[in-house]
C-alpha cells in the first residue's frame, strides 16, 4: 500500500465521487435529521432548531419507551427463530456435494431477488383468515368431521379459522421469512471454512453428534452466528413494512411510529429524535458484537 | 453391504433433508402461490377457477401501474451504473492508498449498510424536502431523488465486493506492466481492470438486486408525485389484495430473474478465459 | 491387554467405493496387539481411507472390520475403542490445552476429580508439563501435535490411529518425533497404526509395513524384508532407490533361469521360483561398487563412464553410463574427505556387484 501523496491525482479521482456522494446524500441528510431532533415545529412545514431536548424526553415517555422495548423483544425472538431455522440449512448446504452446493445456495438467495414488498404481500395471502393455511386446515377439519360423522360419533363443530394474520406472531413469521438468507449465508460461510477434522476429532474422542454440535461446531462458528444475528436483528429492529402489513393494532413497532411522525402525524422533530435513538441502539448492538468478537479469539 | 452414510454425511441425513425441504417450501410457497394465482380466474383469489390472463391485461391497461413499473426499472439501471463506477473507484482507493483519515472514512462507508433503513429513509426524505423535490423536472430527472438514495446505499456494497476481489491481486503484475513500458492508465486498462471484472459484475449485480428489492428508501424518497412500483403496489395492497397486484408482482419477479440471468451470462466468457 | 493371541485389528476383504472409483479394493489385513503398524503408499493410494474406516468416519462398501474381535459395522466413531491423531492435529482452537486433553474424558462422563490428575499425567507423558493453561495458538506445530497425542492417549484406546502425523513438521523435528513416537508406543503398549507417504518414517518406526497402491495391498512385511525382498516392482521402486531393468526369461532348468536383459546382458539366476514372461531385475544403488579398474573374482562388473554426480554431504549419488547406454545409479558413502572428489564427470570406471544382490521381480 502506498501513501496517497505518491499519486495525489489518482487518489482524488478514486476517492472523490464516492466520498462526495456519501457526504452530500448520506451524511448531510443524517446531520439534518440530527439537527431536527433538537428543533420545534413552526407552522405547517417549518422547523426551527432551538436546541430543545423536548423531543428526546417525549420519545422516552412510557408509551414510546414501551414500543422500543417491544420492538427489541420482537426483533430478538424473530432473530432467535431465524437462527434456529437457518442453522440446519447452513449445515446441510455446507456438507452438500460439490454439485449440489451452488444449487442449494442459489435456492436460498433466490427469494431475496424478489422485492421486499412483494414477499411481504405474498405472506398475507398465506396467513390471512381466508388464506391458504386456513384453507388447508379447513379441508383437513372437514375431512375429519366427515369421518367422525360416518362412524357415528357426530360431526365436529364448524371450522373456526385460525387468526394467523394481524398479530405479533405474523410479524415474527414475516421477519423470519424475509431475513432468512441473511442468516444462512454468514453461517454457511463459517461452516464451509470449518475444518472437518475438528468434528471428527470430537466424535473420535467419544462425544456424540449433539455434544459435538454444542461443544465444537457452535463455538467455532461463533463469528458466523454473531454476523447472522446482527444482519437479521438490526433490520428487524427497524422494520416498519412487515409490522405494517402483517401486524395488528398492537403490533406497532418503533419503525411504524417513526414513519407516522414523518408522514401522517407530521411531527418531524419527534420522528428525528426517535430515529436517532434507534441508531444509538444499533450502535450499541454493534459495539456489543465487537466485544464478543474480540473476547477469547 | 449397503452404502451407509458416514457420521458427517449430514447432507444424507433424513431429518436434515426434511428440514431443508420444509424451509424451501416456506421460502417458495408464498411466491409460487402468488405467481400461480395471478393466472386464476377468480376475484376471491384462493380457489383455482381456471387459467386466465385477464389480470395481466388489466395491469397493462392500468397506466399508473405501468408508469410505476418503468420508473422502478429505470431507477434500478441508473443506480446500478452509478453505484458500480463510484463503488469500484472507492474500492481501489481503499485498496491502494494509505491516507490520514482512512479508518474514519471506512467507518462512514459502512454506515449506510449498518444503520436501519428507516433512519436513512427519513433522513433522505427530510433532505429532499429541504432542498426541493425534483418532481418539476423532466423525466427521468424527476426520479433523481430515489436514484440518489439508492446509489447512497448500494455503492458501499459494491465497494466491499470489489475490494474483496482486489485483495487477491498481485501488485507485482502492475509493476511488471510498468517495467515493460506501460503508462499508469495503460496498466489500469490492461492489467488491473480485467482482474477487477468479476468483482465489478458481482458488485453491479448486487447493486441492482438491492435497488429492485428496496421498498423503504423508495417509499421515503418518492416525493409527493413520483410513482414507483413498490409505492404503487403498497397503496393497492392497503386497499386490499387483488389479482392485478399478483400479475404486476409476477412481472417484476420475472424481470429481476431475467436481468440477473443476463448478468450471469455476461460473467461466463470471463470464466472461460481464466480456465 | 491380553486377548489370547487374537489380532487386535482384523480387516476382512474391505472395499470402499466412491462412485465408480475404488479407493480401497478388497483389502485383508491383520494387525497384532501392541504392534506398531504402518500403512505406506503414495497419496491417493487409499491408506487414509482405510484408516478413516478404522476410526469410523467412512463406512466400507464391502467387507468388515473387527477391532479386538468385535465387528465395527454398526459402531459409530464415538463408541469405537480407537482414537486418532489427525494430520492437521485438530486441536480445538477455542479450548485450552488442558481442556483439549480433558475433552474425551468429559464427554463420556468421567468424574471431574479423576480428570485433573489424568490430564496432568497425559501431558507429562508427552512432555508438556505446565502447558495446560495455554491456548493452541500459543503453541508450535510440534507442541500441538503432542497435545493431539495426549488427547488421544488419555482415552486409553485399544488402537491409536495416526494420520500422517509428522508431515507438517520440519525435518529435524520430524526425526525427533519419530523416536518419541516409538518410545511412547513402547511405554503405553497400545497398538499404533500410522499412515504415511514417507518411506523412511515407516522403515524407522514400524514393526510391520503394508504398502498400498491404487487401493490394493501390495505387500505386508517387516521393514528389512520390504527393503531387501520387495515382491513387486512397485514396492521396489517406492521403498528406497532402485536400479530397475526389464528382462525376459529365455530358459529354465528347474528354478534356474536364464534371463536376457536390456543393458545388462544375459545371465543365470536362481530365486527358487519360475516367474512368467517379462520380469524386472533390480539392484539397490548402495549395493553397487564403483571402481577404477576391473575387479577380479565373483563380482559381476560392467565398464562405463561417469555421467553425473549429485553430492549430498554424507553420501553421493553417482550415475554411470554403461557402454550399452544403460544408466546405473550408485550410492557411495563419503567416508573420507577425498571421496567426494575421487570421480569426475567423464571418468572411465567400472560398476560391480555380488550376484546375490540381484532382485528378481514380477512385472
Amino acid at each position: 500500500m502506498e501513501s496517497w501523496r505518491q499519486q495525489p491525482l489518482v487518489f482524488w479521482i478514486f476517492i472523490l465521487p464516492g466520498g462526495l456522494w456519501l457526504l452530500l446524500f448520506f451524511m448531510a441528510p443524517l446531520a439534518l435529521v440530527w439537527l431536527f431532533s433538537f428543533g420545534e415545529r413552526a407552522g405547517v412545514i417549518g422547523i426551527e432548531i432551538t436546541g430543545t431536548l423536548a423531543n428526546y424526553w417525549e420519545a422516552l415517555e412510557p408509551l414510546y419507551l414501551g414500543l422500543f422495548w417491544k420492538s427489541l423483544w420482537i426483533a430478538a425472538i424473530a432473530t432467535l427463530a431465524t437462527l434456529i431455522v437457518s442453522f440446519p440449512v447452513a449445515l446441510a448446504v455446507s456438507f452438500a456435494s460439490r454439485q449440489m452446493k451452488p444449487i442449494l445456495l442459489l435456492l436460498v438467495i433466490l427469494p431475496f431477488w424478489t422485492n421486499l414488498l412483494i414477499r411481504t404481500y405474498a405472506m398475507i395471502a398465506v396467513l390471512r383468515t381466508n388464506g391458504y393455511i386456513n384453507y388447508g386446515l379447513e379441508g383437513v377439519w372437514n375431512g375429519v368431521s366427515a369421518a367422525t360423522a360416518t362412524v357415528g360419533l357426530g360431526a365436529l363443530p364448524a371450522f373456526q379459522p385460525l387468526t394467523l394474520l394481524y398479530n405479533n406472531t405474523a410479524v415474527i413469521i414475516g421477519i423470519v421469512y424475509i431475513y432468512l438468507p441473511f442468516m444462512v449465508l454468514p453461517l454457511y460461510a463459517t461452516l464451509e471454512r470449518l475444518d472437518r477434522s475438528f468434528l471428527e476429532a470430537s466424535l473420535d474422542l467419544g462425544a456424540g453428534q449433539w455434544r459435538t454440535f454444542f461443544n465444537v461446531v457452535v463455538p467455532l462458528a461463533k463469528a458466523g452466528i454473531i454476523s447472522g444475528i446482527i444482519l437479521v436483528f438490526i433490520p428487524a429492529l427497524g422494520t416498519f413494512l412487515i409490522s405494517d402489513l402483517l401486524g395488528g393494532p398492537d403490533s406497532q413497532l418503533i419503525g411504524n411510529v417513526i414513519e407516522r411522525q414523518f408522514k401522517a402525524a407530521n411531527n418531524w422533530p419527534l420522528g428525528a429524535a426517535m430515529s436517532f435513538l434507534l441508531m444509538y441502539v444499533t450502535f450499541a448492538v454493534l459495539a456489543l458484537r465487537s466485544m464478543f468478537m474480540n473476547r477469547d479469539v | 453391504m449397503s452404502d451407509r452414510p458416514g457420521p458427517l454425511d449430514y447432507s444424507r441425513k433424513l431429518w436434515l433433508r426434511l428440514w431443508l425441504l420444509a424451509v424451501f417450501v416456506f421460502l417458495y410457497a408464498p411466491i409460487v402461490i402468488l405467481v400461480l394465482f395471478s393466472f386464476n380466474d377468480s376475484k376471491r383469489n384462493i380457489v383455482w377457477r381456471g387459467f386466465t390472463l385477464d389480470y395481466y391485461v388489466k395491469a397493462w391497461h392500468n397506466a399508473p401501474l405501468i408508469e410505476a413499473f418503468v420508473n422502478t426499472l429505470v431507477i434500478a439501471l441508473i443506480a446500478t451504473a452509478i453505484s458500480t463506477v463510484i463503488g469500484a473507484l472507492v474500492a481501489l482507493a481503499l485498496w491502494r492508498f494509505r491516507f490520514p483519515v482512512k479508518p474514519l472514512f471506512e467507518g462512514a462507508m459502512a454506515l449506510p449498510i449498518v444503520i436501519p433503513e428507516i433512519c436513512m429513509g427519513v433522513a433522505l426524505m427530510a433532505f429532499f424536502a429541504r432542498i426541493g423535490w425534483p418532481t418539476q423536472m423532466p423525466w427521468p430527472l424527476s426520479l433523481a431523488s430515489i436514484t440518489v438514495g439508492h446509489v447512497a446505499f448500494c455503492f458501499p456494497f459494491v465497494a466491499i465486493v470489489v475490494r474483496a476481489r482486489m485483495v487477491g491481486f498481485d501488485r507485482s503484475l502492475e509493476e511488471a506492466s510498468k517495467d515493460l513500458g506501460a503508462s499508469e492508465w495503460q496498466t489500469f486498462r490492461y492489467i488491473t481492470l480485467p482482474y477487477m471484472q468479476p468483482g465489478l459484475i458481482a458488485g453491479g449485480l448486487l447493486a441492482m438486486t438491492l435497488s429492485l428489492d428496496d421498498f423503504v428508501i423508495t417509499f421515503f424518497t418518492s416525493g409527493p408525485e413520483t410513482l414507483t412500483f413498490p409505492v404503487k403496489v403498497y397503496s393497492m395492497v392497503r386497499f386490499g389484495a387483488t389479482p392485478e397486484v399478483n400479475a404486476a408482482s409476477t412481472l417484476l419477479i420475472v424481470i429481476t430473474i431475467v436481468l440477473t440471468v443476463i448478468a450471469m451470462l455476461l460473467q461466463r466468457p470471463d470464466k472461460e478465459l481464466q480456465a | 491387554m491380553s486377548n489370547g493371541g487374537r489380532p487386535m485389528v482384523q480387516i476382512e476383504q474391505v472395499s470402499k467405493r466412491f462412485g465408480n472409483v475404488a479407493a480401497v479394493d478388497d483389502v485383508s489385513l491383520n494387525i497384532a496387539a501392541n504392534e506398531f503398524f504402518a500403512l505406506l503408499g503414495p497419496s491417493g493410494c487409499g491408506k487414509t481411507t482405510l484408516l478413516r474406516m478404522l476410526a469410523g468416519f467412512e463406512q466400507p462398501t464391502g467387507g468388515r472390520i473387527l477391532i479386538d474381535g468385535e465387528d465395527m459395522a454398526t459402531v459409530p466413531p464415538n463408541r469405537r475403542p480407537v482414537n486418532m491423531v489427525f494430520q492437521s492435529y485438530a486441536v480445538f482452537p477455542h479450548m485450552t490445552v488442558a481442556d483439549n486433553v480433558a475433552y474425551g474424558l468429559k464427554v463420556v462422563g468421567v468424574p471431574a476429580g479423576e480428570i485433573g490428575p489424568r490430564v496432568e499425567q497425559a501431558l507429562a507423558m508427552v512432555r508438556l508439563e505446565g502447558f495446560g493453561g495455554r491456548r493452541p495458538d500459543q503453541l508450535s506445530g510440534g507442541q500441538r501435535q503432542r497435545v493431539a497425542l495426549a488427547r488421544a492417549l488419555i482415552k486409553r484406546p485399544k488402537v491409536l490411529l495416526l494420520d500422517e502425523p509428522l508431515s507438517a513438521l520440519d525435518r529435524k523435528l520430524r526425526e525427533e518425533m519419530q523416536l518419541e513416537l516409538v518410545r511412547l508406543q513402547q511405554a503405553v503398549g497400545i497398538t499404533f497404526v500410522i499412515v504415511t507417504h514417507d518411506q523412511e518414517e515407516a522403515l524407522s518406526m514400524a514393526d510391520r509395513i503394508a504398502v498400498m497402491d491404487k487401493g490394493k495391498m501390495l505387500q505386508v512385511a517387516p521393514p528389512q524384508e520390504l527393503y531387501e525382498a520387495p515382491n513387486c516392482q512397485m514396492v521396489a521402486d517406492f521403498i528406497g532407490k532402485m536400479n530397475l531393468v526389464s528382462g525376459r526369461v529365455t530358459g529354465a532348468e528347474g528354478t534356474r533361469l536364464t534371463i536376457e536383459t536390456s543393458g545388462l546382458g544375459t545371465f543365470e539366476l536362481d530365486r527358487g521360483y519360475v516367474p512368467k514372461g517379462e520380469v524386472g531385475i533390480a539392484i539397490r544403488p548402495e549395493k553397487i561398487q564403483l571402481l577404477r579398474d576391473k575387479p577380479n573374482g565373483e563380482l559381476i562388473a560392467w565398464p562405463g563412464k561417469i555421467a553425473q554426480l549429485a553430492y549430498f554431504g554424507d553420501s553421493s549419488n553417482i550415475y554411470v553410463e554403461l557402454e550399452s547406454g544403460l544408466r546405473i545409479a550408485c550410492t557411495r558413502a563419503n567416508q573420507s574427505r577425498q571421496d567426494s572428489v575421487a570421480f569426475k564427470v567423464g571418468d572411465p570406471c567400472w560398476v560391480a556387484w555380488q550376484p546375490g544382490d540381484y532382485l528378481l521381480l514380477d512385472s
